[in-house]
């Protein structure tokens, strides 16, 4: 029992670094339909952008609160610079082409990420600095918790809400969920649909540079490919808690996360990474709305 | 059947002339290009089949690597076992029959796979299938390595040579034919038109994701194919060969040479293909120490979708640039270049 | 479509041509002057596993510049020809039948990954051209043919080492196995010490398994923990291992870790930290001994790359030297006879231990454990066959 319980701590926690990822995924592809790819690279940059902002002021030396909140910050505003980089020059352009050549060009962003990731940063893994080291261990009798993914957690979800307030409660939301209905029609009402989904990119790009550094605290090792893996099963994650949606990609991601788990304690560990997608096309077969989505019907 | 004959004279000369090569010079040859020739012919499969998806049905399969290794690994599976407890059957022509036979099975096999990748993710509209396939990459290189009697992750070594160059391109030659056939024939045109426009295509009454399986099974069985072929010239298989860099490759082949041009596949991957053997003779040579290809490759994708997206044939195919052949084209609405029609 | 794209198409093709032309050509280029030896080497210079041939080469550049420097072998100066592979196996068929075909080597030094010399071997083989592998551990390499040698212990050997190790040294009886089962050295190493382990009188508690690339281990350490292991076999490499090391010590496993030659790396220490302290795997070599081969190695390997050579660079050296030695002792440089003289290889002093080859083409050397102590990786006793 107490095993059981360990593993369902193990997976909301692994579920929660995915729930980060998931919901700047899910805000992207919410306002301009398109699996952006890259959104795992950009997740990559963070932790290296961490990385190198860490061991530049010395964090590592010195762990604090300040020096965590510092390096989220400077990670944070590298990637909403790379976001709106990203959807400026390789995006933008191809506003009116097909689907699929926005398609192929968010696989291209994403692999010359990784690639000229593993020249700049070479290939071979890198050491994230503890920039931050909460006291002790936390456990309730045999129950371990690790500080970090508590807070992490904790985070995950305070995002969550705080997404959902600038969605639902401010200008810029009321903005972005016009542009996603129709971008035609919202432009003809005066919203300015280029500026709106720029600052979704930024959004969400920065929100994958605060994961990246919060990942990187908690599993040091940091690689240029680190942010593909993840960057898929946070998408699994968005769809299976219907993609766009705040909420599904918070509840789909920690759903994922315990998955996993559970996989691995009582069947076989090698499925892990197979799971996720095996959960992707049972959704797509069955519902493919996902969790919390909306039908929406095609327009002609 | 004369008649269908009478069209495809050319065909038959190309494969003709194949077993010509393979009968005379190709001994001769040094080994080096040789290798260079045999794998630009398994490229040039891969990008005409997955061009069938990509270009002229408009879908994004991103997991050809992964109907490869379905292909290659049920081929060398089954010559694996011959060669260990009848070898003398790979003989001769009785070894020519059991390949082609093995050729089939591998292409087949993976041709089921693609069906059941496919019919989900086909089914819907979106981009569903590109992640669908990337994750049937991994979903199946997790399968090959929990296999003992396939070699898991040691890799299967001794595997019969049994690919001739007849053998690769000969099916260079036919998988191209196919394709070539298909897309112009009644069901191809259904391909086209949901390329075009999927609402429309189905007021029209084509059955859609009918018309998107059936091009993404036809173009699994041709990586099989391949598949079978790389096992059989390698000698040697392991599941990381088969990662997604490889379908990458081959999305790459199929971008650059024209989304919807057959010719443009063929040449692109041939091309492709030798020009990474002259960028390994710069670092080679000591130019640059720096592995730019994949960069340069990712690099081209980004900048042909934003400069020239129908790649750099467009959908034109040979006949179209030779100058007897520019009457022809009146009649190909269907095959506008994308772009122009949104 | 306008007129200059169909211009393109045609550059396009041409272009194409003559990349086939230009190929050919190199084709055509007249093999060198007789006053060198060729020797090839293939190794992954770029990709993910980078740093493993990058170690190997400089190993393998530096016993040729030793060598040559001495005067060569039999008065001809050895010309050292690398290939990247890019981690890829038919990169590397592609790269050896360049090599030989094209560059004439001598010989050829490679790979370092086993999947690699395998797509490598038979290719070799059919053109009778001696070739080594510094360290692909695979029993199956050398199976494939009687020009494939190597210089490193193989699998069965290493994984009987560390079982040997913890059963006598340690004297554990119960020990948990957590094995990459995407990586053939480390299934195939975690194996061999199950079997000798339960033979010298252990039991395996608990055998789990991860894939390289996975960064969250806690759940299978969560089912190993409640096993109560005395020891935790991790025979992976030291990518995952560092992180395996921290997540086991916040789930409370306290108990040493055992590994393998995969280990060997400085990040190790640095991503497990205080995790990894007390550990031990098995080595190649340790860079603390004090005969004379292996300081002077360490010394002039320093000199020239600023950095503590690896097991790997070690075994790209002794390769080198090995095959060098053998062209010394050959009667001529024909192919055949250096295979010979190679096979012949007796008591051979390298840096990492004395080599003999058997007759299965495989050398047969003591290993050497190592334990982790203040970040360092000191010596801690030697194991011999």
């Amino acid at each position: 029992m107490i095993e059981f319980l360990q593993h369902t701590v193990n997976g909301i926690s692994v579920g929660s670094t995915y729930a980060l990822i998931a919901l700047g995924y899910t805000m992207v592809f919410g306002i301009l339909q398109l699996i952006n790819f890259a959104h795992g690279e950009v997740f990559m940059l963070g932790a290296f952008i961490g990385m190198y902002s860490a061991k530049h002021f010395g964090f590592g030396d010195q762990p604090s609160i300040g020096a965590l909140l510092l390096t989220l910050l400077i990670a944070m505003v590298g990637c909403a610079i790379m976001g709106f980089l990203i959807e400026r020059l390789a995006y933008r352009p191809l506003r009116k082409s097909p689907r699929i050549n926005v398609l192929i060009t968010a696989v291209g962003v994403s692999l010359f990420l990784q690639f000229a990731g593993q020249l700049g940063f070479g290939s071979d893994p890198k050491f994230f600095p503890q920039v931050f080291q909460p006291a002790g261990d936390w456990s309730i009798g045999e129950l371990r918790f690790n500080p970090l993914q508590v807070i992490v957690f904790a985070i995950s979800l305070v995002l969550m809400l705080v997404l959902q307030t600038i969605i639902f409660k401010t200008r810029l939301g009321r903005a972005m969920r016009a542009v996603s209905f129709n971008h035609d029609l919202a432009s003809l009402m005066g919203i300015p649909t280029n500026s709106i989904i720029s600052s979704t990119f930024m959004l969400g790009s920065s929100l994958a540079g605060a994961a990246g550094v919060l990942v990187g605290l908690i599993y040091p090792k940091i690689e240029p490919l680190m942010g593909t893996m993840p960057g898929l099963k946070a998408f699994v994650a968005a769809v299976l808690g219907g993609i766009g949606n705040v909420t599904g990609a918070v509840v789909g991601a920690i759903t994922l996360g315990l998955a996993e788990s559970y996989v691995v304690a009582y069947y076989a560990p090698t499925f892990r990474d197979a799971l996720a997608f095996v959960i992707l096309i049972l959704i797509l077969l069955f519902k493919p709305t996902g969790l919390f989505g909306i039908r929406r019907s095609e327009k002609v | 059947m004369k008649q269908l004959l009478l069209r495809s004279w050319k065909w038959l000369a190309a494969l003709a002339l194949v077993w010509a090569i393979q009968a005379t010079i190709i001994g001769d040859l040094d080994p080096y290009v040789f290798t260079i020739l045999m794998y630009a012919g398994i490229n040039v499969i891969l990008a005409v089949s997955l061009n069938l998806v990509n270009g002229f049905t408009g879908q994004f399969s991103m997991g050809h690597a992964g109907f490869m290794s379905v292909g290659g690994y049920v081929a060398a599976f089954v010559t694996l076992k011959l060669s260990e407890t009848n070898p003398e059957l790979l003989q001769g022509a009785m070894g020519s029959l059991i390949f082609a036979g093995v050729m089939l099975l591998a292409g087949t096999v993976a041709a089921l796979a693609g069906f059941l990748v496919g019919l989900p993710s086909l089914r819907l509209k979106g981009d569903y299938l590109a992640i669908v396939t990337l994750g049937f990459g991994e979903i199946i290189r997790v399968v090959i390595l929990n296999v003992d009697a396939i070699g898991g992750a040691r890799g299967l070594p001794g595997i019969p040579a049994l690919a001739s160059f007849g053998w690769v391109f000969s099916l260079a030659v036919v998988t191209t034919y196919s394709v070539w056939r298909l897309v112009n024939s009644a069901p191809g045109r259904e391909f086209l038109a949901v390329r075009e426009d999927e609402i429309a295509a189905e007021a029209m009454g084509v059955n859609t994701t009918r018309a998107k399986v059936r091009a993404f099974v036809i173009g699994a069985f041709f990586a099989g194919i391949a598949g079978a072929l790389f096992a059989h010239y390698l000698r040697y298989l392991n599941p990381q060969t088969f990662d997604f860099n490889r379908s990458f490759e081959v999305i790459i082949m199929v971008v650059l040479g024209g989304m919807g041009s057959v010719t443009g596949s063929v040449v692109a991957a041939l091309f492709l293909t030798f020009i990474r053997e002259a960028l390994r003779y710069l670092k080679d040579s000591g130019i640059t120490t720096l592995d730019f290809r994949m960069i340069i490759y990712s690099l081209m994708l980004i900048v042909l979708m934003l400069t020239r997206p129908n790649g750099l044939f467009g959908t034109r195919e040979l006949r179209d640039l030779l100058p007897s052949g520019r009457g022809k084209r009146s009649g190909k609405g269907a095959s506008q270049p994308q772009g122009v029609l949104r | 479509m306008s007129m200059s794209s169909k211009k393109l198409s045609f550059l396009f093709l041409a272009l194409t041509l003559a990349s086939v032309g230009c190929t050919q050509k190199q084709a055509a280029d007249a093999p060198a002057a007789s006053d060198v030896i060729k020797v090839g080497e293939v190794g992954s210079m770029t990709g993910t596993e980078g740093t493993f041939g990058v170690s190997t080469h400089n190993g393998i550049e530096l016993a040729i510049k030793q060598i040559n420097a001495k005067g060569g072998v039999k008065g001809k100066k050895l010309e050292l020809i690398s290939m990247d592979d890019q981690g890829k196996p038919e990169e590397a068929a592609t790269a050896v039948t360049k090599l030989i075909t094209q560059n004439k080597v001598a010989a050829i030094l490679g790979e370092v990954a086993s999947s690699r010399s395998m797509a490598m071997a038979p290719i070799a083989q059919q053109y009778q051209i001696p070739m080594i592998s510094p360290s692909s551990t695979n029993p199956k390499v050398t199976e494939l043919g009687d020009y494939i040698f190597r210089v490193c212990f193989i699998d069965p050997f290493q994984g009987t080492v560390m079982a040997k190790f913890a059963a006598e040294n340690l004297k554990l009886k119960k020990v948990a196995i957590l094995r990459d089962v995407k990586n053939d050295y480390s299934v195939g190493l975690a194996d061999y010490f199950a079997k000798k382990f339960k033979e010298m009188g252990g039991t395996i508690v608990a055998d789990q398994a991860y894939s390289s690339g996975d960064t969250d281990f806690k759940t299978q350490l969560t089912n190993i923990k409640g096993k109560g292991p005395e020891a935790l076999m991790v025979p992976g490499y030291y990518t995952e291992v560092g992180l395996i090391a921290r997540q086991a010590r916040e789930a409370g496993i306290t108990v040493p870790l055992l590994g393998g030659d995969g280990w060997d790396s400085p990040k190790l220490a640095e991503i497990g930290g205080k995790s990894v302290e007390g550990s031990y795997f098995s080595n190649h070599y340790s860079q603390e001994d004090q005969s004379a081969v292996v300081q002077t190695f360490v010394t002039e390997y320093k000199k020239a790359y600023n950095a503590v050579p690896d097991g790997l660079a070690a075994m790209g050296y002794d390769a080198a030297l090995v095959l060098a030695d053998a062209m010394n002792r050959a009667p001529d440089l024909n192919s055949a006879s250096v295979r010979t003289a190679i096979a012949q290889t007796v008591n051979f002093p390298g840096v990492t231990g004395t080599i003999t080859i058997n007759s299965e083409r495989n050398a047969v050397k003591p290993a050497v454990v190592l334990v982790v102590e203040n970040g360092q990786y000191k010596y801690r006793t030697t194991i011999t066959p």
